[in-house]
C-alpha cells in the first residue's frame, strides 16, 4: 500500500482544496445531484436531470435565484450504482447549503434513508421510491413525491375501471401485470392482490427476468390466459420488446397500460409501430407548449445553457418530469424562506418546506404549468402529497392526454402503508411522530 | 503462472513496515481522516480488500478460477441480516462468523464441480453460483424479511454492548475484522494445506502423485474462499452499504474482484489490498481530476466515459509492463531504491 499513500495524501490534499476554493457565500442553495448519464439507464438520467437543472437555471437567470438566494449544483456521475451514489453522498453532503437530494433510484434512496436522517437533510424520491416512507410520521426527512408505487397501482387500476365502465365491472375480468424482474419490478406485488380481492377482478403476475429481451413465452402465457388487460411494470428494454411481442402474439396494445416507468418517449420510439395506441400513466404531461416550458426555450435554450444535448427531448416525459421535480424543489424552498427568512437555509429548514409544500391547481398555473401537472399537497405525515395521475397515449408521433386528472383511492392505501412504516419504526426504534415535533426537530 | 510468493515470516523489516502500517491505520487515519475518506473510500476498500484475499486464496493460491465472487458476497450479508433478525439475542460477532460459515458451506457446494472441471470450464460452472443466489434472493421473500422490493437495510451493529456508528468506529471494526482475517489466512497458506493449494495449481496430477489429497484441498479451497468473502460481504452491507440489494450482488461486481486480484497480483496477499487499492481508489481520483480540470468544459457523462478509457488503458498498459501485477512492480520498484537482497532471491521468475 506504500505506493498509494502519497496518492491517498493528494487526494485528501485537492480535496480540502476544491472544498476551500468554495467558500460559504451567503446567499446561495446547493442541490447535490446523483445523475447518471451512462450505463444502461442514461435515457432516463440525461432526460430528468437535464430538466432538473433546465428549472434551476431558468430561477437564477430569469429571477435570480428564489428571493435573491441563488441556485448552485454539482453533478457526480452514478451509473445508477448503489456504491456509487453513496460515494457522491459522502463526497457532497458536506457542501454549504444542501438543499435536498433527489438520486431517481430505488437503490440509491434506500441506501442513503439512514444517512439524510441523521443529517437532518431531505431526500426526494419523485415518483418512486419506498412505499412506506409516504408516512412522515416515521420517515420525517423522506418525500416520495407526486406518485408512490402503491398510488401508481391505484391509479392504474381506477383507470382500467373508468374504461370499462366502473369498479364494479372489473369483476370478471382478467388483468396481468408483468413486471421486472428486480426490487423495483416487485414493490406492487401485494398491493395488486389486495386490490384484486377487493374488487373482484381475476389477477395474473407474471415476471420478466431482467433485462428483458425476450418475451416470447410470457407474452404465450398472456395469450392462453384470455387477458383483458395487461399492466406494463417494465424498465428500460424490456418494454419495447414487450411491445412489439404483444404485436407479435396479436394482443391488442390499446389494452396494454404501461406504468410510469414505461412512459417515456424512449419506451416507445424503438417499438415503431407496434406501440401506437399503448396507453400509460403519468403525473406530468409531455410536450413542451406550456408556458413554463417555454420560458426554459426562450431564456435557457436561447442562453445556451441548456442542458439538453438534443433539443429534440425537450417537453418529453423524462424531461417534463425534471422541470416538475425543480418546480417542486424550489417551491419548497420558497415556502420555507417565508417562514424562516430569504437567505440559505439549512436541511431541516428545507424540510419544513416540504411539509408546507401545497400547491393547488391555480398556485400551478401561476407557475406556468397548467396541464403539467396537476396539484400537490404535502403535510408533516402525507408526505406524498396526493398526487394526480393522467393517462396519455401514443399516436405513433407524440403522447396525447386521453384521460382527466384521476385520484387514486387514497384512503384505501394509508393503513396499509401506515402499517408498513410503522413496523420500520418498530424494527429501526424509531420514535414515531406527532404533529406536535413537525416543526424543526431540535 | 506467477511464482508462489508466500512471506517467510522471518523478515524482519517487513515486519516493521507492517508495524508501521498499522500504526497509520489505527493511530492516525481515524483521527485525521476526513469522514469521507473512512467511510466512502477506507471502508469498501477493506472490504473489497478481504474479499480479493479470499478469491486469491482460490484463484491465486489453488488455480481455481472462480465467477462467482459477488455471489458469496451476497450470502455473507443476508446470512448475517438473518440470523441478526431472527436470532436477536446473538451478538454479532457470532452472526458475523456464523455468516461466514454458510457462504463457506454454499461455496463447498458450488466447489463440488471443481472435481471433474478446469479452467474456463470450472470458470462458467462458478457462474451458475453467482445466477442461483441472485435468482434465490430475488425469489423467495423470506431472505429479506418480505420487504416487497427485496432491498433490506442493515441495523446499527453493536459490539459488546457499544454501537459501531460514526465512520471512524465502522472503519475500525472492519480494519480489525481484516486484519484478523488477513492473518489467519497467511497462517493458513504457509502450512501444509497453503503447499497443498499451490502444488494442485502448479500441477494436479503430480501432486495427486505425491499423496496430496485433491478432494479436500480444492473443496478446503472453495470453503476457505468463500468464508473470507462471505465475511467481506457482511462489511460490505453493514459497515459501508448499511443497505443490501440482490442486484448490489451481480455479475460486475464478481469481475471486479476478479480484476483486483489480477491486477494486484494473483497468489499474493499484499497484491489483493493494492489491487483492491487501484480499484477502489483511482477512479475516484482519476474522476476528481478531470471534473476538477474539464469539468466546466464536458458533462459528467462525458467525463465518466473519458476515465473509463483511461483506466482500460492503464490497466492494459499495467499489464503488458507487469503481467504480475502491482506487487511485482512494488518489489521491483524496492528492489531498484532499497537494493535489498532478499528481495532479489524473491524474483525467481
Amino acid at each position: 500500500m506504500k505506493i498509494f499513500k502519497p496518492f491517498r495524501l493528494a487526494a485528501v490534499a485537492s480535496a480540502i482544496a476544491i472544498a476551500s476554493l468554495l467558500p460559504a457565500k451567503a446567499d446561495e442553495q446547493f442541490f447535490p445531484l446523483q445523475s447518471y448519464r451512462v450505463g444502461p439507464y442514461a435515457a432516463g438520467g440525461t432526460g430528468f436531470f437535464g430538466g432538473f437543472i433546465d428549472y434551476l437555471n431558468l430561477i437564477n437567470i430569469r429571477d435570480g435565484g428564489v428571493n435573491g438566494v441563488k441556485l448552485t449544483w454539482d453533478e457526480g456521475e452514478t451509473q445508477y450504482e448503489v456504491e456509487r451514489g453513496v460515494e457522491v453522498y459522502e463526497r457532497l453532503k458536506n457542501r454549504p447549503g444542501v438543499a435536498a437530494w433527489n438520486p431517481l433510484s430505488v437503490g440509491i434512496a434506500y441506501a442513503m434513508i439512514d444517512r439524510i436522517t441523521k443529517d437532518k437533510v431531505p431526500l426526494i424520491t419523485i415518483n418512486h421510491g419506498r412505499t412506506d416512507s409516504t408516512d412522515g410520521r416515521v420517515f420525517p426527512y423522506v418525500f416520495p413525491l407526486l406518485l408512490n408505487p402503491y398510488s401508481e397501482t391505484s391509479g392504474i387500476v381506477n383507470y382500467i375501471a373508468t374504461r370499462e365502465g366502473g369498479p364494479e365491472k372489473l369483476k370478471g375480468k382478467k388483468i396481468v401485470v408483468l413486471y421486472h424482474g428486480s426490487p423495483y419490478g416487485k414493490e406492487t406485488i401485494p398491493i395488486y392482490k389486495l386490490l384484486a380481492d377487493k374488487l373482484g377482478f381475476e389477477l395474473e403476475q407474471i415476471e420478466v427476468p431482467h433485462p428483458g429481451n425476450e418475451q416470447q413465452s410470457q407474452w404465450l402465457s398472456i395469450r392462453r390466459a384470455k387477458a383483458d388487460y395487461v399492466v406494463l411494470r417494465g424498465w428500460g428494454v424490456m418494454n419495447p420488446v414487450a411491445l412489439k411481442t404483444a404485436q407479435k402474439v396479436g394482443f391488442p396494445v390499446d389494452h396494454i397500460v404501461g406504468n410510469v416507468w414505461s412512459n417515456s418517449e424512449e419506451d416507445v420510439i424503438p417499438a415503431g409501430d407496434a406501440a401506437k395506441g399503448y396507453v400509460a400513466i403519468t403525473t406530468q404531461a409531455s410536450g413542451a407548449q406550456y408556458p413554463v416550458l417555454q420560458e426554459i426555450i426562450k431564456t435557457v435554450y436561447g442562453a445556451g445553457k441548456g442542458n439538453l444535448d438534443d433539443k429534440k427531448r425537450i417537453g418529453s416525459v423524462y424531461h417534463n418530469l425534471g422541470i416538475v421535480n425543480g418546480i417542486l424543489n424550489v417551491e419548497a424552498i420558497r415556502i420555507a424562506q417565508a417562514k424562516f427568512g430569504h437567505r440559505t437555509l439549512t436541511g431541516d429548514e428545507v424540510r419544513w418546506g416540504f411539509e408546507h409544500l401545497q400547491l393547488d391547481p391555480a398556485r400551478v398555473e401561476a407557475l406556468g404549468a397548467k396541464d403539467l401537472f396537476h396539484s400537490i399537497n404535502v403535510t408533516w405525515d402525507n408526505h406524498e402529497g396526493d398526487g394526480r395521475v393522467t393517462f396519455q397515449q401514443w399516436d405513433g408521433t407524440k403522447w396525447k392526454v386521453v384521460s382527466d386528472w384521476i385520484s387514486p383511492d387514497w384512503a384505501f392505501l394509508r393503513p396499509i402503508i401506515e402499517k408498513s412504516s410503522t413496523a420500520y419504526a418498530a424494527e429501526h426504534n424509531i420514535k414515531i411522530r406527532t404533529s406536535d415535533d413537525a416543526p424543526l426537530s431540535q | 503462472m506467477p511464482a508462489p510468493s508466500i512471506r517467510a515470516s522471518r523478515l524482519t523489516s517487513n515486519h516493521i513496515g507492517i508495524a508501521l502500517l498499522l500504526g497509520v491505520a489505527y493511530g492516525i487515519v481515524p483521527f485525521t481522516g476526513s469522514e469521507y475518506l473512512l467511510d466512502a473510500i477506507l471502508t469498501p476498500f477493506l472490504a473489497l480488500a478481504l474479499a480479493a484475499v479470499g478469491l486469491n486464496v482460490l484463484t491465486g493460491y489453488a488455480g481455481q478460477v472462480s465467477l462467482g465472487s459477488a455471489a458469496f458476497l451476497a450470502v455473507g450479508a443476508y446470512a448475517a441480516y438473518n440470523f441478526n433478525l431472527r436470532i436477536p439475542e446473538l451478538p454479532f460477532l457470532v452472526s458475523l462468523l456464523l455468516a461466514g460459515l454458510v457462504a463457506a458451506l454454499v461455496g463447498l457446494v458450488f466447489g463440488l464441480p471443481s472435481l471433474r472441471l478446469r479452467g474456463f470450464y470450472l470458470a462458467v460452472s462458478t457462474l451458475a453460483a453467482q445466477f442461483f443466489v441472485q435468482w434465490a434472493l430475488t425469489k423467495f421473500g423470506w431472505f429479506s424479511n418480505d420487504n416487497p422490493s427485496g432491498v433490506i437495510d442493515a441495523p446499527t451493529l453493536n459490539i459488546a454492548g457499544i454501537p459501531v456508528s460514526g465512520a471512524e468506529r465502522r472503519y475500525v471494526f472492519s480494519l480489525t475484522i481484516v486484519l484478523i482475517a488477513t492473518f489467519l489466512t497467511v497462517r493458513l497458506l504457509a502450512s501444509q494445506s497453503g503447499r497443498n493449494f499451490i502444488a494442485v495449481r502448479d500441477h494436479e496430477i503430480a501432486a495427486k502423485v505425491i499423496g496430496v489429497p485433491l478432494l479436500r484441498t480444492k473443496l478446503l479451497a472453495f470453503g476457505i474462499s468463500s468464508f473470507l468473502i462471505g465475511i467481506a460481504g457482511v462489511l460490505w452491507a453493514f459497515a459501508y452499504l448499511r443497505t443490501v440489494e440482490p442486484a448490489g450482488f451481480n455479475l460486475d461486481r464478481s469481475f471486479q474482484i476478479l480484476f483486483i486480484i489480477i491486477i494486484g497480483g494473483l497468489a499474493s496477499i499484499r497484491g489483493s489490498f493494492l489491487g483492491a487499492a487501484f480499484i477502489v481508489v483511482f477512479p475516484l481520483l482519476l474522476s476528481r481530476v478531470g471534473a476538477a480540470l474539464l469539468g466546466n468544459v464536458f458533462d459528467s457523462g462525458v467525463l465518466e466515459m473519458s476515465q473509463r478509457i483511461v483506466i482500460g488503458g492503464l490497466i492494459i498498459g499495467l499489464l503488458i509492463a507487469e503481467p504480475r501485477g502491482l506487487i511485482a512492480l512494488l518489489d521491483r520498484f524496492s528492489i531498484r531504491v532499497f537494493r535489498k537482497p532478499r528481495h532479489a532471491n524473491q524474483q525467481p521468475n
